[in-house]
């Protein structure tokens, strides 16, 4: 795969540059690395950062300090959809382990795995804001909220619908 | 039912959208601020209204923003805080997803009073559906005159950017915010220089959080002096409080800060009771870096009087009886929750967010976990209790930031009110893998409403 930014995610990037003042480009390093995640297959291998820091004209150094601080940047290949299960105290209160046993269970794969179809990554989190609608994770750019294991179930069904369908 | 200043029109349809706002009085204190006011009458009037910081650490919004330096020639900033990551804590969220215009109305006003005209929102990156919201508003309000260049025709030019964070707690300290806004490690800085001197690119900047941004417009609407009028003594205004945990209704609720804790819990109003008739055991008022008070110093201060919610009753007892408001976020726990898990669950939660630069912070938030994950596990002894006690210690105060203050707080309240929960724990290993020991250690019967 080549780590470059085709016509539209280019405009993306410059839009994200203009946002910060003349010379003061590496404030955008955060939202292009989103980009930059988004735009090559989830994650961020050595090339996509050096790639990222030759946009910004910064050194690579810069970026791979960036990139290994932050918990939303994939430094290695996940799954068509990650599964980030909370399970800090207030969802654990409100039954997250339940779910996070019951995910292992139907994908048959711990933590940090992505079971042999390439589909599913479980990846246990820290709070994400959705205390008060537990047990939940998040999908993508979404959050699935008042999780059971029938709606575990119905999530899975429809996910694998939507990947058969491309 | 209590006043609404912020969530009064959340129901609203179409509330979203700039059109339905407007229509419902929205933007007036824009009109009001840039055309009949100026930047010194505008922090007049937030020091009146005796407004104090959302975020978390309750500091005079109106006092802070008088400490922005003024050199010549340099720009100065305004930074909204929507990092929101304290456990416990969702109500930003729900500001910015149903009245985004709320939030942009107070941050004009307050880049008026500031002289800010490059305004940033620093939102979490978990919120990844929230920046769309924003930037559509932000587009609406241009449109409308409201943002960009000479809005109103008053001269004042003011644009609003959104940023993504990546996920850090960390970033909501307000200069590891300032760090991950320069595209760095969110590495919190050595204080002085304080942000009001040296923020963003080492220029004047002010961090506020969402919801003390989104006051603003009540404040300038009513004044300052009507403002105040709304709470008790320096707990003035509303306040968004986010209730999550084992009760009927979890969600955000407005209150105004004279309503008891007894009230907000087992009103129908507000959090409906206890979910499935269960017993309080214990509650974290604050989000998970306040302390842990058990159901009877929850209901009641140390001296026997009603506690409410608010600031001063809270916190009422320092650390020995008392907790804190905090940034609101409430957390319930029911008969059957274990104290010592739930520590553990937080002190996981300290070590994973901890940035590393000071040593007490790095090492002793990963020693608590250890040592609480063994304790969890039946493989705890009572010295290990006594550790725990003495690393938390060891952390508070000799820290770069508040994190560490943050780690060491719960582990202590823990085992400040529970310290019976450990040891049962530790004398019985077998069996605290399979039951809880539910509320046994009150030594009073536990107070429950009738
Ligand atoms: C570890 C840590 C995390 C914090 N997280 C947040 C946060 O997510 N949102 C927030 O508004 N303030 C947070 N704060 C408080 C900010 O440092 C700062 O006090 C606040 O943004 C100031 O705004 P306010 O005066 O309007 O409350 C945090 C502080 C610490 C030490
Ligand atoms: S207290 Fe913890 S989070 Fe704060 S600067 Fe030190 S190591 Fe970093
Ligand atoms: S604890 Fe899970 S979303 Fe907050």
């Amino acid at each position: 795969m080549a780590y470059i930014f085709n016509d539209t995610q280019m405009a993306e990037f410059k839009r994200l540059v203009s946002r910060y003042p003349e010379g003061k480009q590496k404030s955008a390093l955060l939202p292009v690395l989103h980009l930059a995640q988004e735009s090559f297959d989830g994650w961020l291998p050595t090339e996509a950062l050096d790639y990222v820091a030759s946009l910004l004209q910064i050194e690579p150094i810069e970026v791979y300090e960036v990139a290994t601080f932050y918990s939303m940047y994939n430094l290695k290949p996940v799954g068509k959809y990650v599964f980030e299960v909370c399970q800090t105290g207030p969802c654990m209160i409100s039954g997250s382990d339940t779910i996070i046993d019951y995910i292992k269970q139907v994908l048959s794969i711990q933590p940090g795995e992505t079971t042999k179809d390439g589909l599913f990554t479980l990846k246990l989190v820290e709070c994400l804001g959705a205390c008060g609608y537990a047990p939940m994770m998040q999908v993508g750019k979404i959050f699935r909220e008042h999780l059971t294991k029938e709606k575990v179930d119905a999530i899975i069904a429809e996910y694998r619908q939507t990947a058969n369908n491309n | 039912m209590g006043v609404k200043l912020l969530l009064e029109k959340a129901n609203v349809p179409g509330i979203r959208s700039f059109e339905v706002y407007r229509r419902e009085g929205g933007y007036r204190s824009v009109e009001k601020a840039l055309k009949e006011m100026n930047p010194e009458s505008i922090v007049e009037e937030v020091k009146k209204s005796g407004l104090r910081g959302r975020g978390g650490a309750g500091f005079p919004t109106g006092m802070k923003w008088s400490f922005i330096a003024k050199p010549e020639g340099v720009p100065r900033h305004l930074v909204c805080n929507a990092d929101e990551s304290e456990p416990g804590t969702f109500k930003d969220r729900y500001l910015m997803e149903f009245l985004p215009h709320l939030l942009l109305e107070g941050l004009i006003v307050s880049s008026f009073a500031l002289g800010s005209s490059d305004t940033y929102i620093y939102i979490r990156g978990e919120y990844a559906w929230i920046p769309d919201i924003l930037e559509e508003a932000i587009e609406e309000a241009k449109a409308a005159g409201f943002l960009g260049k000479n809005i109103l025709g008053t001269g004042f030019d003011c644009n609003i950017h959104v940023q993504r964070g990546a996920g850090a707690y960390i970033c909501g300290e307000e200069t590891a915010l300032i760090e991950s806004l320069e595209g760095k490690r969110g590495n919190p800085r050595i204080k002085p220089p304080f942000p009001a001197i040296q923020g963003l690119w080492m220029r004047p900047t002010v961090v506020n959080n969402v919801e003390t941004l989104a006051a603003i417009v009540p404040i300038i609407n009513m004044g300052g002096d009507e403002y105040a009028k709304i709470g008790v003594g320096r707990s003035t205004g509303t306040k968004l409080i986010s209730a999550c945990g084992n009760i009927n209704k979890p969600g955000v609720y407005e209150i105004d800060m004279t309503i008891s804790v007894e009230e907000f819990i087992y009103s129908d109003e507000y959090c409906g009771g206890m979910k499935g008739g269960k017993q309080l055991k214990a509650c974290i008022p604050g989000g998970s870096s306040v302390p842990i008070l058990p159901a009877n110093l929850l209901l009641k201060t140390a001296k026997g009087e009603t506690r409410y919610m608010n600031y001063e009753s809270l916190s009422d007892g320092g650390f020995a009886t008392g907790s804190m408001l905090g940034s609101g976020g409430f957390i319930v726990l029911d008969e059957d929750q274990c104290i010592v898990k739930n520590t553990l669950t937080l002190a996981r939660f300290y070590r994973h967010e901890s940035c590393g630069q000071c040593s007490p912070c790095r090492e002793g938030t990963g020693w608590m976990e250890k040592i609480l994950y063994k304790i969890e596990h039946g493989k705890g002894s009572i010295s290990d209790i006594d550790l725990l006690w003495d690393i938390q210690r060891k952390i508070e105060g000799n820290t770069i930031c508040p994190l560490g203050d943050a780690a060491a707080w719960p582990v202590a309240a823990a085992i400040r009110h529970f310290r019976d929960e450990f040891e049962w724990h530790v004398n019985n290993p077998e069996l605290s893998q399979t039951s809880n020991f539910g509320l046994q250690h009150y030594a009073d019967p536990i107070h429950v409403p009738a």
